[in-house]
């Protein structure tokens, strides 16, 4: 029997159901006893120049132990070490704590350490800034004009231009679209998302002798560990990482924030142990956002429906400094022609500085983006010829024969039927039944308007390209159990039952005799983490192959205890049993081989490298528009997700569900937003609206499976498929529902103001 | 200030500053770490406990405020022999959770809802949960978990 492609209930639930589990604020670690706490005065205006810090006052109040400001720290903790070794100017670093220019609303200036976690919020409103405020530049395409500079010293607010590192073509000039029967442009919105995990940050440290023990809420602990390094000036040997269990990431807690780096600075000044977690105040005003870009896209094509050219310009919001969101127009430019051969492609992307939060990666992290430009102008050029919107899309889409198939900006899609996933989404949907209710409705003239959406979709997962790897050591304990450490780690993802999944098939082991170990530098030899949708892939296929390796050497302990040749002896993996090839009569089981075997000998490890992949699919919306409200009922949401291989079904659909509800949100109601002067007004979760069950249906989901030549599992990544396909399907839908009063675009999110602004302005 | 508290069924009694929640009051002086903080503002749900019975958000309760009274958090709900509440196994079966950060408030919200609304239909779960959000598990598979706890669900 095989455990990979059933259904099996998470190892990790009953802890989690039962008693919580244990996030970085909880941990009762005896080391940790005794510790400060830390609070972050923070910029309240978004550009200016800092003038005085007066910290006597909050020096004086009870139990507060330190106030450190940028003045008082070390060369080495005065910038924070670029996220993005690519990325110029190194003058757009951010620093630790902000001593002479503030850039943005939120950005820390003193770190106030008290003995209590609710002395610090008194003493930080004791810390007097005395800043004096200069112009600020919010919007995105305002600050492509230069008119405000950010950085005085760089001179533009230009932080990075795709084109100088090859990875965009450029534009060439208007004869580009010449031959063209039909060219639409359009400005397409990616508005700034936040990710919004439900645990905020929160890190605690200690220094045991030269070595720093740290407790962090991320996503990649070796690369948390080597921050820290390479801060403190230490080997990556003297910096012990551990991530707890976190609750949430996607994407936001991947880098380091100055909160945390600077952490075991507070505890070598105070000899004490450190711990800081923030409100979620703090969490919406410092921590990094998502998306965040605009798109200029212009589509060419026939009268026959053949879209044969294709020009998107890519400006990307970097936030105040160069952090990763600035440069995730590298995941934009290699997807912008989608699921389409389209033989004439332009690219030209630029990210921009603005008095916003570094931008950071979500969920999708660049590909959302590409989709919905490339979705949104399928729609438009399919309604400026005349024909259905899937019409168009069948014409267009890459065939099945064609893989691995090289598009026009040179991306490699690896597998896929495009086609197959549309069908099957139109079918599950009952897309006849729909169209019918749909005309029905209109020809009533129902006030309440009915949309469908359909996007098809394809993205690249274990990116950037050309790919990427990840480390699994698996052990056979003397008791003949097993243990897997992975560098690959698990923030909801279910690495415990997945990878235990993975590793139960190839040693023949129940996955209750199986142990996950990751998130922790010491226990686990090197790693990258969980992000971009690799873990399964690359985190998996590192834990198959190096299981595999067990099994190879448990062979010849076996083939001794068997008195037969190694290459003559199997493992049975239905019964955990190794006999020689037609003799299962007589057998040994793995508690015999561990016992015979050498003391630590049945262990092997392996780095996994493979290429990216390229799931892909089809969604489906379905809404009704109150045309008097401007109110949004998703109705339906039906998705045909493929991602290659499937491991575990019942953890696939739950990363299937999560990804489209924050696609609807995107599509509907999320946005962080500023006021002119760059003062928030979403830094809270009633302000932002993160959307809840009561906005959303039930899904519907169909699965397909074509497996990845790419790695041994076949699986492809699917923790970011939902937000990528669903959230132009929505927007499509929305549009689709207005097209008969006049609407032709609105920018997500569609809040009812807008789409009410947008029938207004069509009935004019 | 001497705050006493019936928790989980055990008495409870501690000397806290008078501006402490009730979520505090449990993580930090009762060490009930089960229960989170997500939001501080009562938008999320995370920090979730019953009071005398019904769902409160516990971030946004003074400890003072049900001083004398009786509180249940997600380390009470399990058997004295560990078999899970029918909630809590439900959460498991049709995975209900991924991270685990809204777990605890979303089962005891749910739990209580249940109490008040024993054959909740899908759109009164959905409505009546509202108040606890999850950025995980688009909440489909935490509407099927109340679902099959629901009266009347087949199970």
């Amino acid at each position: 029997m095989t455990i990979v492609g059933t259904k099996v209930l998470r190892k990790e639930d009953p802890r989690f159901l039962t008693e919580g589990a244990t996030y970085t604020a909880d941990l009762a670690d005896p080391r940790l006893e005794g510790a400060l706490h830390v609070t972050y005065v923070r910029s309240t205006v978004a550009s200016g120049r800092i003038e005085s810090i007066a910290v006597d006052g909050a020096l004086a109040m009870p139990g507060v132990v330190a106030v450190i400001t940028a003045a008082d720290l070390p060369e080495g903790l005065q910038l924070l070490a670029g996220a993005v070794p690519l990325f110029p100017p190194d003058i757009l670093n951010r620093p630790v704590l902000a001593g002479g220019r503030v850039r943005f609303v939120g950005e820390p200036v003193a770190a106030v350490v008290t003995e209590q976690a609710y002395q610090g919020e008194d003493a930080a409103e004791a810390v007097y800034v005395d800043i004096e405020p200069l112009p600020a530049v919010v919007d995105l395409e305002a600050a492509a004009r230069d008119e405000v500079i950010i950085h005085e010293d760089v001179g533009t607010n230009m932080a990075l231009d795709f084109s100088t590192l090859g990875m965009a073509t450029g534009f060439s000039d208007d004869s580009f679209f010449e031959g063209c029967e039909v060219v639409i442009s359009q400005r397409v919105v990616h508005q700034r998302m936040s990710s919004a995990p439900l645990e905020v940050r929160s890190a605690a440290t200690v220094w045991d002798g030269d070595r720093v023990v740290m407790w962090m809420s991320t996503q990649a602990a070796h690369s948390a560990r080597d921050s820290i390094a390479a801060a403190y000036g230490l080997d990556v040997e003297s910096v012990h990482l551990i991530a707890p269990d976190v609750g949430g990431g996607f994407g936001s807690k991947i880098n380091m924030y100055p909160e945390e780096i600077l952490l075991p600075h507070l505890a070598e000044i105070t000899g004490r142990p450190i711990r800081w977690f923030e409100t979620r105040t703090e969490n919406m005003l410092a921590m990094g956002y998502g998306r965040a870009q605009v798109h200029y896209a212009t589509i060419g094509g026939d009268r026959s429906g053949n879209v044969t050219h294709y020009r998107v310009d890519v400006l990307a919001d970097s936030g105040a400094y160069a952090r990763i969101g600035g440069f995730l127009s590298m995941f934009t430019l290699p997807m912008v022609s989608g699921t389409y051969d389209i033989p004439h492609i332009e690219t030209r992307a630029r990210s921009f500085v603005t008095n916003t939060v570094p931008s950071e990666a979500f969920r999708g992290a660049g590909r959302p983006e590409a989709t919905l430009s490339i979705e949104r102008c399928m729609d438009l050029f399919a309604a400026e010829v005349g024909l259905d919107p899937v019409e168009v899309r069948r014409r267009n889409l890459i065939q099945p024969d064609t893989f691995p198939v090289t598009t026009a900006v040179g991306t490699v899609y690896d597998s896929g039927d495009y086609e197959a996933s549309l069908d099957m989404a139109l079918q599950a949907a009952g897309i006849d039944e729909l169209r019918a209710e749909r005309r029905c409705r209109r020809e009533a003239g129902d006030p309440v308007a009915m949309g469908i959406g359909v996007s098809v979709y394809v993205e690249v997962t274990a990116g950037p390209a050309p790919g990427g790897n990840e480390f699994a050591k698996v052990e056979v304990t003397d008791e003949g159990r097993a243990r897997v450490y992975s560098g690959s780690f698990s923030h909801g993802q279910s690495h415990a039952t997945t990878f235990a999944m993975i590793a139960a098939e190839q040693l023949g082991m129940s996955i209750d005799d199986i142990e996950v170990i990751q998130g922790d530098t010491d226990l686990v030899a090197q790693g990258t983490g969980t992000f971009g949708s690799r873990s399964t892939q690359l985190g998996g296929s590192a834990v198959f192959e190096a299981a595999g390796s067990v099994v190879g050497k448990a062979r010849e302990v076996a083939a001794d205890l068997l008195e037969a040749a190694a290459d003559d002896v199997v493992l049975d993996t239905d019964s955990g049993l190794f006999h020689v090839v037609g003799s299962p009569a007589v057998s040994k089981g793995w508690s015999d081989v561990a016992a015979a075997a050498e003391a630590g000998s049945l262990v092997a490890d392996h780095d996994f490298n493979a290429d990216c992949s390229y799931p892909f699919g089809t969604h489906v919306a379905v809404v009704d528009v109150d045309t008097e409200t401007g109110g949004v009922t998703l109705r339906r949401m039906i998705t045909c997700d493929d991602a290659g291989t499937i491991i575990n079904p019942i953890i696939v659909e739950g990363q299937r569900h999560g990804g489209i509800a924050q696609g609807v949100a995107q599509a509907l109601l999320e946005e962080v937003a500023y006021d002119e002067d760059g003062n928030p007004v979403t830094s809270n979760f009633a302000d932002y609206a993160v959307i809840s069950m009561a906005e959303l249906p039930s899904f519907e989901l169909v699965s397909m499976q074509t497996p990845t030549p790419n790695n041994p599992l076949g699986a492809k990544g699917v923790g970011e498929s939902g937000a990528i396909g669903c959230t132009p399907a929505v927007q499509s839908a929305v549009i689709d529902a207005l097209s008969p009063l006049g609407v032709t675009h609105i920018d997500v999110p569609m809040t009812p103001q807008k789409i009410w602004t947008a029938i207004a302005e069509a009935n004019e | 200030m001497q705050v006493d508290v019936k928790v989980n069924g055990a008495p409870e009694s501690h000397d806290v500053e008078p501006r402490t929640l009730l979520v505090h009051y449990l993580r930090d002086h009762c060490g009930l770490t089960g229960t989170n903080v997500g939001c501080d503002s009562s938008s999320c749900g995370a920090c979730t406990v019953h009071l005398d019975g019904e769902a409160v958000k516990s971030c946004t309760i003074f400890a003072v405020q049900v001083d004398g009274r009786s509180v249940t958090t997600i380390e009470g709900m399990a058997a004295a022999d560990g078999t899970m509440h029918p909630m809590q196994e439900a959460f498991h079966t049709n995975h209900g959770l991924q991270c685990g950060y809204c777990t605890p408030g979303m089962v005891m919200a749910a739990t209580s809802l249940l109490e008040e609304i024993p054959d909740a239909t899908e759109a009164q779960v959905r409505e009546g949960l509202e108040g606890n959000l999850c950025r995980c598990t688009g909440y489909h598979n935490i509407v099927k978990s109340v679902l099959a706890c629901a009266k009347g669900s087949e199970k």
